[in-house]
């Protein structure tokens, strides 16, 4: 290495690490630019981001219809038994035999919120809601049921 | 001079003719040790808790998070919990484990850190021993506490903590040369040793002003040789949490655990108020040539208010260092110390030796 080379590598050496500290000089004098929320203390605004799995839900509309046929296949791709689907078989007007949806029961104390069953419901009835405090002091509250009483599928007009 | 009012001097003096009128004078000197030494373990204790709380709220800072805030008000009462938390944890026995050399590891770092602390001016008069060879004093004990960790590393009977001593072994013995070198610039510029000698020598003004540009060559290698010597980060190879867990102290738990890492912070305390001491002109206010009004005014803040301002300054600047530089290999760190640092230090010597000479410094 000659000497000039000697010198110029310290030169850019301290000039990098010049650089280096004045990125973090900059953050640690600007206290506004802190990314960490102070929990409890926020949770009126408490603004959780797209696509965070808290639990799973089943949205109702006003009338209070889901879009669950109950056709069990997030049943059968919960991993870990989470999901039950209850269905019943009535006749309908014109005589056939129809599947609808009696409980959907969802034990989220045994999810391990893959989201297998949200990415695979063919009617997109069960999606991922946002709470996320789950602390109960009876695990019984953890199993849940997702259809609320008296609610019925939302068909499709054709 | 105008910061007689501040000199503690005559309070220190007048506490050793009290204690003489009541009692033998080798009584009085025994009594003067115990108060001495207990003013070092307090002093001890809350600057490891101040400086561990100050770390994790500038670390919190610059990583754009919060910090500890959660107990007491912004947090203070943090590191207070930590300490109780620690002491009331249990001592795990090691397996095989050298236990004499085990349990004496702590307490050979912890007393290397009370030695130099002695040999630091906290203000005028306000210092424990002033050795007529202070800054040779503290360029060995400084290097004293190597003997810790290694023993550390060694009665683990554990490879992590061996390898991580062997690291600062080597680390701390390539490094002592280059703060040795930078504190003996110092030397050659104010002609004494003795520690209050180097403080009154920039009564006029502080030795990286009237020094040039060497003195500032001087302190920035004295700030990186002394941050490899307390095994801080980027240096932090010793204890690197990555590859070795916690280095060094991995098998330590409890109070033991503990004084390490309560030295580690005292040790930061100790090479940032060397340094200012030797470059920034320890408890002496800030004077410019011959504006007597200014340097009037600058005379009536404490000296204590001078000192501990330029170390917590230090202290700020080490920990800066920490959070923004990733770790060094050990060849790296080698490279920097043997061909880097020392060639420029004795370089530096010498030019400090010829301006010392020919009289150009102020």
């Amino acid at each position: 290495m000659s000497i000039v080379e000697y010198i110029k590598s310290i030169y850019n050496g301290v000039k990098s690490l010049c650089i280096g500290l004045s990125v973090t000089g900059k953050y640690f004098i600007s206290p506004k630019e802190i990314v960490t929320n102070p929990y409890p203390e926020n949770r009126a605004k408490l603004k959780m981001f797209e696509g965070y799995k808290g639990e799973v839900v089943m949205p109702h509309d006003e009338n209070n219809q889901h879009l669950c046929t109950g056709c069990g296949i997030c049943q059968m791709n919960c991993p870990n038994g989470s999901i039950e689907v209850l269905v019943s078989k009535i006749e309908n007007a014109e005589g056939k035999t129809e599947r609808v949806l009696d409980k959907h029961i969802y034990h989220l104390d045994m999810c391990t919120f893959c989201g297998l069953c949200v990415k695979t419901c063919p009617s997109k009835a069960i999606v991922w809601g946002e709470t996320f405090e789950h602390a109960v002091f009876d695990r019984r509250k953890l199993v849940k049921q997702l259809n609320k009483p008296g609610s019925s599928l939302k068909k499709e007009k054709k | 001079m105008a910061f007689n009012i501040y000199d503690f001097s005559t309070l220190t003096q007048s506490i050793d003719q009290g204690l003489n009128k009541v009692m033998s004078p080798g009584l009085a000197t025994f009594t003067e040790f115990v108060i001495v030494g207990v003013a070092f373990l307090a002093f001890y204790a809350l600057a490891g808790l101040f400086l561990v709380y100050a770390e994790r709220k500038v670390c919190a800072l610059i990583q754009i998070r919060r910090g500890p805030n959660r107990v007491g008000p912004f947090g203070i009462m943090q590191t207070l919990a930590d300490g109780i938390k620690l002491f009331l944890k249990e001592l795990i026995p090691i397996n095989k484990a050298d236990q004499f050399l085990f349990r004496i590891a702590p307490y050979i770092v912890t007393i290397c850190a009370f030695m130099t602390l002695a040999a630091i001016p906290f203000s005028k008069g306000l210092h424990a021993i002033d050795f007529n060879i202070g800054v040779f004093y503290l360029i060995a004990i400084s290097s004293l506490s190597v003997i810790g960790v290694l023993l550390a590393g060694w009665a683990s009977n554990s490879k992590y903590p061996l390898i991580g001593a062997m690291r600062s072994g080597a680390q701390i013995v390539s490094y002592e040369l280059s703060v040795g070198f930078s504190m003996l610039t110092i030397v050659v510029f104010s002609g004494t040793m003795q520690i209050s000698g180097i403080v009154e020598s920039q009564a006029d003004g502080w030795w990286i002003f009237k020094g040039h540009i060497p003195a500032i060559i001087s302190f920035i290698i004295y700030l990186i040789a002394a941050t490899a010597e307390i095994n801080r980060g980027p240096f932090d190879l010793a204890e690197a949490e990555s590859e070795l867990t916690a280095g060094f102290h991995t098998e330590y738990s409890g109070i033991r655990f503990a004084f390490f890492y309560l030295a580690e912070y005292v040790n930061m305390f100790i090479v940032s108020a060397i340094a200012a001491t030797l470059f920034l002109g320890g408890w002496m206010p800030f004077h410019i040539g011959h504006w007597a009004a200014f340097n009037h005014i600058m005379d009536f803040i404490p000296p204590l208010i001078w000192f501990f301002g330029k170390t917590g300054f230090l202290i700020f600047v080490i920990m800066w260092f920490k959070w923004t530089f990733p770790r060094l290999r050990i060849d790296q760190l080698l490279t920097l110390e043997w061909k880097y640092l020392l060639p420029i230090n004795l370089v530096n010597i010498v030019v400090v030796a010829f301006l010392v000479l020919m009289g150009w410094h102020f």
